[in-house]
């Protein structure tokens, strides 16, 4: 490193008298070379907080909707139901013994239990009254049979014994009603990632438009730090980690607000869980909670944010540079 | 160490602002660059200092054609000038310290390794009392003062300055002038533009006269 002895050697030009003061004021710690806390720099922290709980919201209600949909699907698809009517000539208990024999023999099943009489009768209680005498009515009698999970029992062979040993019997899988809501659920998960793009789109496009708006008040300091002979990528540096830590910031603002709103209704649900309005919010919405994929989803959406901020930042300067060196 | 030959110049569609340019700056030597307002001297600054593509005519620099390098190459070229604008370009968010120091804190170097020898440079140029005192609250002559300190404090080859005592009353033009004369002194090329003829009259310098496009030497 080179001293200053050329200049020592010559005359003061200017009045030294205060030299005793040699290092008295340089300050110790520097100034980042980029401004930290310009307002150009809050109103995009702010601008990315409020676009990333938006965005998180958007993708937390998408991953409700889908969980919910593939519960009711899944809670559906997980029983299937055996009817056996009544029919003069034969011996109904035989025949619920017979088919829940045939179910039992099946592959894939975890459970099979018939309704007693008694709550068959208690199924149709609401549309014949109490107090019936129901030994004297034809009930049909209900065997539900419980799936193991995941298993695909083979349905198409299970009604064909059935039908052929049990005639009074019918298998009922659900699947219209599988279908239908395979096909909602589907429609729900497609109509769901359609909005999270839009979102996530404009969410990005604004958080470019933004860091331009404040990288146009640094574009003196791109220049002077060009012309005093700093490196594209020095320069490019200095502003790609401050918009980096910028953008983190107003994520982690805005994704955390969102988070907390998440843990918050939750936690709501959990404690109205058991009152009958809760069971009732809970058939229709599924469990309320965006899951683990949810909060999952949200940190990737902070670090997208940061990510989106920083590469416009460096993009800006780059321009920059170009102009400059263009002319 | 720079030579122009046949250079001219022109802002887009507009006239030839400036014609037939040739001429050197030599090693060790120190010339006034002088001429009216609007005469082409910020203009002839900005292409020494590689910011401005001639329209035509060949700038060797360094020994090097100017117009066959790449941007590295010109980045390279241009650290060896040191340039105090016309509007001296300090950044306000930072200290007059920081502002000197910033060529060198650009090139990575620690800041305990040129510490000394900001804060010699400062007071040598008579800021040392506002060593930590930012751009706003600087009077014209201290930033000016500022400008030009951070411009040699890389030790340039060739300090190119755009009417450094445009801002200040006579006296402290006088001062600023001696300053550039003891630079050139210890080995720098100087280039000072000014349309102030009682600055020029003060020392007897190489005078570079643009008059309606044309360059006029007057060694
Ligand atoms: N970026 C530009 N685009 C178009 N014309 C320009 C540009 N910069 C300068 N000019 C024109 O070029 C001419 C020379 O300008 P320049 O700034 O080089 O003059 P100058 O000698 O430095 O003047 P002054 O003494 O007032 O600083 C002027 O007519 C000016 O209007
Ligand atoms: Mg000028």
């Amino acid at each position: 490193m080179s001293t200053l002895e050329p200049l020592e050697r010559m005359a003061e030009p200017w009045d030294a008298g205060s030299s005793g003061s040699m290092h008295a004021l340089a300050p110790e710690v520097p100034s980042p070379i980029v401004p930290s806390g310009s307002i150009a720099g809050r109103a995009l922290t702010a601008v990315i907080a409020i676009l990333t709980f938006l965005a998180a919201l958007t993708t937390g209600a998408m991953m409700m909707v889908v969980g919910s949909a593939s519960d009711w699907q899944s809670d559906v698809s997980r029983e299937v139901t055996i009817q056996v009517r009544p029919v003069s000539g034969r011996d109904i208990d035989a025949d619920v013994r017979a088919a829940i024999d045939i179910a039992q023999g099946t592959a894939g099943i975890a459970q099979v239990r018939a309704f007693t009489k008694q709550e068959s009768a208690q199924l149709i209680e609401p549309w014949l009254g109490s107090g019936l005498v129901l030994s004297d009515l034809p009930i049909p009698r209900m065997i539900v049979v419980k799936l193991l999970s995941g298993a695909r029992p083979d349905f198409a062979a299970m009604g064909k014994t059935l039908a052929a040993k049990v005639p009074s019997a019918t298998l009922d899988d659900h699947r219209g009603w599988i279908a239908r809501m395979r096909a909602m659920a589907e429609t729900a998960v497609a109509i769901g990632a359609a909005i999270l793009a839009l979102v996530l789109a404009v969410t990005v496009l604004s958080v470019t438009f933004a860091t331009r708006g404040a990288m146009a008040t640094n574009q003196a300091i791109v220049e002077v730090l060009h012309y005093v002979g700093a490196t594209d990528s020095f320069i490019a540096k200095q502003f790609q980690r401050h918009f980096l830590l910028l953008g983190l910031k107003g994520g982690a603002i805005g994704g955390g607000a969102a988070i907390a709103l998440f843990g918050l209704i939750e936690a709501i649900n959990v404690w109205l869980l058991g009152t009958p309005g809760g069971d009732e919010a809970a058939a229709l919405f599924g469990s309320f909670s965006v899951g683990i994929p949810g909060y999952i989803a949200i940190l990737v959406l902070i670090v997208l944010m940061a990510v989106a901020t920083a590469l416009t930042s460096r993009r800006t300067v780059n321009q920059t540079l170009d102009r400059i060196e263009r002319e | 160490m720079i030579r122009f030959e046949n250079v001219g110049l022109r802002y887009g569609l507009g006239p030839e602002i400036l014609r037939d340019l040739s001429f050197s700056i030599d090693r060790h030597s120190f010339q006034f660059l002088t001429g009216p307002s609007g005469a082409g001297k910020t203009s002839l600054l900005r292409m020494m200092f590689l910011l401005l593509r001639p329209t035509r005519g060949l700038i060797t620099m360094f020994d090097r054609d100017t117009a066959t390098i790449d941007k590295d190459r010109r980045a390279a070229l241009r650290r060896r000038i040191g340039i105090v604008f016309q509007d001296f370009r300090l950044l306000d968010h930072l200290t007059t310290y920081e502002n000197v120091s910033l060529p060198l804190r650009v090139l990575g170097k620690d800041e305990a390794s040129y510490r000394h020898e900001v804060v010699e440079l400062l007071h040598w140029v008579g800021l040392g009392e506002r060593m930590g005192a930012l751009p706003p609250v600087l009077s014209g002559g201290e930033k000016q003062r500022a400008a030009i300190a951070r411009a040699v404090i890389a030790r340039p080859q060739l300090l190119l300055a755009d009417e450094p005592t445009g801002n200040v009353d006579p006296n402290l033009g006088q001062r600023l002038l001696r300053l550039f004369i003891e630079l050139y002194k210890s080995g720098t090329s100087v280039v000072i533009a000014t349309h102030d003829i009682a600055l020029m009259d003060e020392y007897d310098a190489r005078r570079l006269v643009l008059h309606e496009g044309r360059l006029h030497v007057y060694d």
